[in-house]
């Protein structure tokens, strides 16, 4: 198979699993909502001092991310698994991880990224400065598709169990804390007037690490969990 | 060095006897729990064939 | 003289070896514990700073060297059931896992046991505690995963998975924990004075091997259950002496 049938493949995949997305559009939406709530809650149940609100914020934003993306996550694999949809995706000749691979970045492009659009705006509650907001969006650039790609194979994993949508929660969270720690030590970096270079290069590393192994584990799990 | 003594581990009893005896506790419960384990499961096989002659 | 190795690999055959087996573990462990105890409590001396209160570190060490040891020969035997296809090595992996969780529990709370005393806290975000929580996560993650499927074969694979993707984050976990810590300068334990009596030392080491000891036991124990409960159906179970009553 040459490289423009697999980007292609992936083109394809991505653009359906989008299409079916804006069939229902909610989904998409309560994820984003959810996220905006936890994070409006925090001032609420801590008091406004704004300094304190300050240093809390990149916590705050990227737990409430953290916990966010474990929402959308049964709903990665479950409706292609009840339509049997991904039974034919583990038939087909084509590599299976390329086509985990799309559904991941289907799935952070709905999930995510909009999560990323949405943090500079809940920023300026806690009155981050202009310069901590852009580190905070480029981390969470950085760090979101890696969320989505271990919770990728949490979702494989507990695909068509009873008590899925806790139990991969359960999982994946453990496996995100050096996500969460990068990441929100970067911004912690720039407001304190220190170098964000090596935050930001153990997440990228991070991000390549998982890029270069999760769809493959993924498709394991799937293969596993569909016997 | 008096019994007592030896208890109070001059002062921080409490947190030493707290460490070996949760530990104890944690060992004696495991122990019960995997023959517990042994014994629901032999029973079950039993009632398993006993079923299965009946029929 | 050529042994088959494989033999002992049929769970048939391993039901009545580890069998035989169990006493030849507990009994010493008993006995270590025992020596290990009186080492550590009547030989040793106090500790010039930490005085009495460091006499937990003769329990405290060797749970969580074990805790992580075992996640380790854990994940081993799940991968090497899931590739090879041995469903004995798999059953070890799934009875492993409550023992390991329960020795990373018991070095949280011998930790913060610990820790009161000398820090003023019963917790502190230091590395190490730290990362023996997640570790902690990890085990009720892969038991949680396993409770929940019904499907033996798949609960084996799926767990097999886990474990392996947990046995590579783990470094990546500690690290980044180590990294976070240091940047807020939180406390770490620190053995202070670098020569440990010699007493101390052979205490911690006898008491690592008696509960290594215990741990083999109590986890061929669980493995004869759940040999049991898989191979159910098999012709040699109901044969069994302790079946037939």
């Amino acid at each position: 198979m040459n490289q423009r049938s697999l980007f292609g493949l992936l083109g394809l995949v991505i653009r359906r699993d989008l299409l079916l997305a804006m069939r229902r559009r909610a989904d998409v939406l309560t994820t984003l909502i959810f996220f905006v709530m936890v994070v409006s809650l925090f001032p609420l149940g801590v008091g406004p001092e704004l300094d304190m609100l300050r240093k809390m914020a990149p916590g705050v934003v990227w737990v409430a991310a953290l916990l966010a993306s474990m929402l959308s996550l049964g709903r990665m694999f479950s409706a292609d698994y009840l339509d049997g949809t991904l039974e034919q995706m583990l038939l087909a000749p084509q590599s299976l991880s390329m086509l985990v691979l799309g559904k991941i970045l289907a799935h952070w492009m709905l999930s995510g990224l909009p999560l990323v659009l949405m943090a500079p705006v809940l920023g300026l509650q806690f009155d981050m400065s202009p310069q901590a907001l852009w580190v905070l969006i480029l981390v969470l650039l950085l760090g979101t598709p890696i969320l989505s790609m271990i919770g990728a194979i949490g979702a494989a994993l507990t695909l068509g169990l009873r008590g899925g949508g806790v139990l991969v929660s359960l999982l994946v969270l453990p496996l995100c804390i050096p996500v969460l720690i990068f990441g929100t030590g970067a911004v912690e970096a720039v407001s304190t007037g220190m170098t964000i270079v090596p935050h930001v290069a153990l997440l990228g590393a991070l991000l390549l690490l998982a890029l270069a192994f999760t769809p493959w584990v993924t498709a394991q799990a799937l293969r596993i969990s569909m016997e | 060095m008096s019994w007592a003594e030896f208890f109070a581990m001059n002062g921080y009893g409490f947190y030493v006897w707290g460490s070996y005896g949760v530990t104890l506790l944690i060992f004696i419960i495991e122990i019960a729990l995997v023959r517990h384990k042994r014994k629901i499961t032999l029973q079950q096989l039993r009632l398993m064939r006993d079923a299965g002659e009946a029929q | 003289m050529a042994i088959n190795w494989f033999k002992y690999a049929a769970p048939a055959t391993f039901y009545g070896l580890a069998g035989k087996m169990v006493p030849w573990f507990a009994v010493p462990a008993a006995i270590l514990f025992v020596v290990g105890m009186y080492i550590g409590f009547f030989v040793a001396p106090a500790d010039a700073v930490q005085s009495e209160a460091y006499r937990i570190i003769f329990i405290h060490v060797p749970a969580s060297i074990l805790s992580m040891f075992i996640y380790l020969i854990m994940a081993g035997y799940a991968a090497f059931g899931l590739i090879f296809n041995t469903r004995l090595s798999s059953m070890m992996a799934t009875a492993l896992a409550p023992t390991g969780a329960l020795f990373a529990f018991i070095s949280l709370w011998t930790g913060a046991l610990w820790g009161k005393p000398m820090w003023g806290a019963w917790w502190v975000w230091d590395a190490r505690l730290t990362s023996e929580l997640i570790l902690l996560f990890l085990y009720l993650g892969f038991i949680a995963l396993q409770s929940s499927i019904d499907d033996s074969r798949r609960a084996d694979r799926a767990g097999a998975l886990l474990a392996i993707v947990g046995s590579v984050n783990v470094p990546i976990i500690y690290f980044s924990v180590k990294w976070w810590n240091t940047l807020h300068q939180g406390s770490t334990i620190k053995f202070t004075g670098t020569s440990m009596h010699i007493a101390m030392q052979q205490a911690m080491f006898v008491m690592l091997v008696a509960c290594w000891l215990y741990v083999i036991a109590v986890t061929l124990v669980r493995v004869r259950s759940i040999i049991l409960e898989r191979e159910r159906n098999a012709q040699w179970v109901s044969e069994l002496n302790e079946v037939k009553l």
